[in-house]
């Protein structure tokens, strides 16, 4: 059994047209309707389309006028090749690296916050809880250059620790899972409370069991955002040997001579598979989070 | 998966039943109150002393950087208002300033009537709409690097295949979008928008959910025609979603940066510096710590002028 989430709940509640099918004017709306999603889908997908197809494309054959959509021959020698004339291997192990640690924190300490926030009452919580949310409208990029200021004094620029704790303790994870929180009815605490259970047993055997749909939320968009990362990377991992798959594959273009533009591809669409898949197994959890939260961006 | 009675059927929609009576009750003791109190706290704080020390910590110092000479290599001296000084006069900061709000003035209404569109388009009961969701949704979780190398060829002015359909649509001399002072901005507004707009599209359907069918009903039943019901019921009703999406997209518009970063490096020229790079440049390149802290602070200030306006707007709104 699966829990139904948001848009599951909204497609149900979608108008309910009329059962008049039949009807010609009907037809031509619903013909015009799939033209529209159509010419929509083609134009969202097509510059995924072409990447995966001139992943597959000779050297040459990736810039030709007129375009060719499909390879004249597949080469999958280019996946290959990607492996063998780059350190992608170092990449993906440091981006795993993070996107695990990153995922792994902001979830432990996201929720048990949450729980702060969600269910225990004291004093300045709520204007606590205020600052967090505020935080949301102040853009990273103004507050860089102080952070990295602070970074270099601890010595932990150019270390991968310095992007996990870039990452690891956002507002969002807390301001998420405390929204799933006020959803669980108090009566449930308070049974729990009667036989003794302490806080952090009821956040613990409680909470957290119950709210695995948010938790799946969480881990998917924080494991995206931390895989995606580009500028936090960029900012402070200067020595090859951490760079992520982000990093890396943006270094080997400017390395790069036209020849291999089909290598670089290959290598683009390795670091697109796993979020693809990854996206296509919890599509319900990440359009659950986002409908929640509406604040990863 | 669980399913408990307990389990709420709708993620997102916070249940009206908030912090209940436990805490309210009679036997409300101060020696309670305390250990309450720690107990929260202690929840909360192994989140706040990272969030402290790296969010907040740097956004308050932020301020005392911009008053200072700061640079790699010295140490910081107090110099008043001399970082704002230079800023006002820089022109540099001046194109920066406007080149990002050419970029908000396109990106935001562009963004906002697309994924509105698709949203509408796709909160019906269409066979298949479950897989235009995801194809919309999907450019949202590619990585920018990937997005910039097929989008740099995609525009690509004599091979890409964009201007290969303009052409053959009949313009001869279409536009060398990347290359082109002129056109790169449109172009990285573009992306952008192909970019986000499923994400925001997201966001229009679970609003669209709030819009109360009866509504419709009623409308329908009084001879409101399909566009009548658009205007008259359905655009109220998404109201506070519309509002959210403004403020979000108006902050993630004001400090884009990775898309400028690796699309167009702010060229060709300075057709495309935009603030955050502004304050790339002269932070991480020249270390002038203190002058690209003074132009941080003046991206800070738009960002919080701007949401708070609109909170403002939407409050007299609501009053009316």
């Amino acid at each position: 059994m699966t829990t139904e989430l948001r848009l599951d709940a909204l497609r149900a509640a979608a108008p309910r047209h009329r059962p008049a099918a039949r009807r010609p004017a009907a037809v031509a709306l619903r013909a015009v309707f799939y033209l529209l999603l159509t010419v929509c889908a083609v134009g969202l997908l097509m510059p995924f389309f072409w990447m995966l197809m001139s992943s597959l494309k000779s050297a040459n054959e990736v810039f030709t006028a007129p375009i060719h959509w499909l390879p004249g021959t597949f080469v999958w020698d280019n996946y290959v090749q990607i492996w063998q004339h780059s350190a992608i291997l170092t990449w993906i192990r440091n981006t795993l690296i993070l996107s695990v640690t990153v995922t792994f924190l902001q979830l432990l300490t996201g929720s048990f916050a949450a729980y702060g926030f969600a269910r225990v009452r004291f004093p300045g919580r709520d204007l606590l809880f205020l600052l967090y949310v505020g935080t949301i409208a102040v853009p990273w990029q103004s507050y860089m250059i102080p952070q990295f200021v602070m970074f270099s004094k601890f010595h932990l620029t150019d270390t991968l620790y310095s992007v996990m704790l870039l990452q690891a303790f956002g507002a969002f994870g807390v301001f998420l899972m405390r929204q799933y929180y006020l959803t669980i009815p108090e009566e449930l605490l308070e049974a729990a409370r009667l036989d003794g259970m302490s806080e952090y047993g009821i956040w613990a055997r409680i909470m957290l069991p119950l709210s695995l749909p948010a938790l799946a939320s969480l881990t998917l968009l924080t494991f995206t955002t931390t895989w995606n990362d580009y500028l936090g990377p960029l900012l402070y991992l200067r020595s090859p040997g951490n760079w992520t798959l982000q990093l890396g594959l943006q270094t080997f273009i400017h390395t790069l001579y036209n020849a291999n533009y089909a290598w670089l591809f290959a290598g683009l669409t390795l670091s697109v598979i796993p979020i693809a898949v990854i996206f296509g197994l919890g599509q319900r959890y990440f359009i659950a989070g986002i409908a929640t939260s509406g604040l990863k961006g | 998966m669980i399913t408990t009675a307990a389990e709420p059927p709708v993620f997102g929609k916070p249940a009206a039943a908030g912090p209940g009576g436990h805490w309210f009750n009679a036997h409300w003791r101060p020696r309670h109150r305390t250990r309450t109190s720690l107990i929260g706290w202690s929840f909360i704080l192994p989140n706040l002393i990272g969030f402290g020390v790296l969010t907040l910590y740097p956004v308050l110092s932020l301020f005392y950087i911009s008053f200072t000479n700061w640079n790699v290599f010295g140490t910081a001296q107090w110099t008043g208002l001399a970082n704002y000084k230079r800023l006002v006069n820089d022109p540099m900061f001046h194109t920066a300033l406007l080149n990002t709000l050419y970029y908000c003035a396109m990106t935001i209404p562009l963004t906002l009537l697309t994924s509105l569109g698709l949203a509408l388009l796709l909160n019906t009961k269409l066979r298949g709409a479950a897989f235009f969701r995801t194809a919309a949704f999907f450019p949202y979780v590619t990585s920018i690097v990937a997005i910039a190398v097929v989008w740099n060829l995609l525009f690509s002015p004599q091979y890409g295949p964009v201007n290969e359909v303009l052409r053959v649509l009949g313009w001869s001399s279409p536009p060398g979008w990347l290359t082109s002072e002129d056109w790169a901005m449109p172009a990285v507004a573009i992306i952008s928008t192909w970019q986000y707009m499923g994400y925001y599209m997201v966001l229009f359907l679970a609003g669209l959910q709030a819009v109360p069918q009866e509504l419709h009903e009623a409308a329908r039943v009084d001879g409101a025609s399909a566009v009548q019901r658009f205007f008259a019921v359905t655009l109220p009703g998404l109201r506070p979603t519309t509002f959210f999406v403004v403020i979000i997209l108006t902050i993630n518009s004001l400090k884009v940066f990775d898309l400028i970063l690796v699309m167009t490096n702010g060229g060709p020229g300075t057709a495309t510096l935009v603030l955050s790079q502004f304050i790339y440049q002269d932070g991480f390149v020249n270390y002038q710590f203190g002058y690209a802290s003074a132009a941080s602070v003046a991206l800070f200030l738009l960002s919080i002028v701007f949401t708070v306006v609109q909170f403002a707007f939407n409050r007299r709104g609501m009053a009316r």
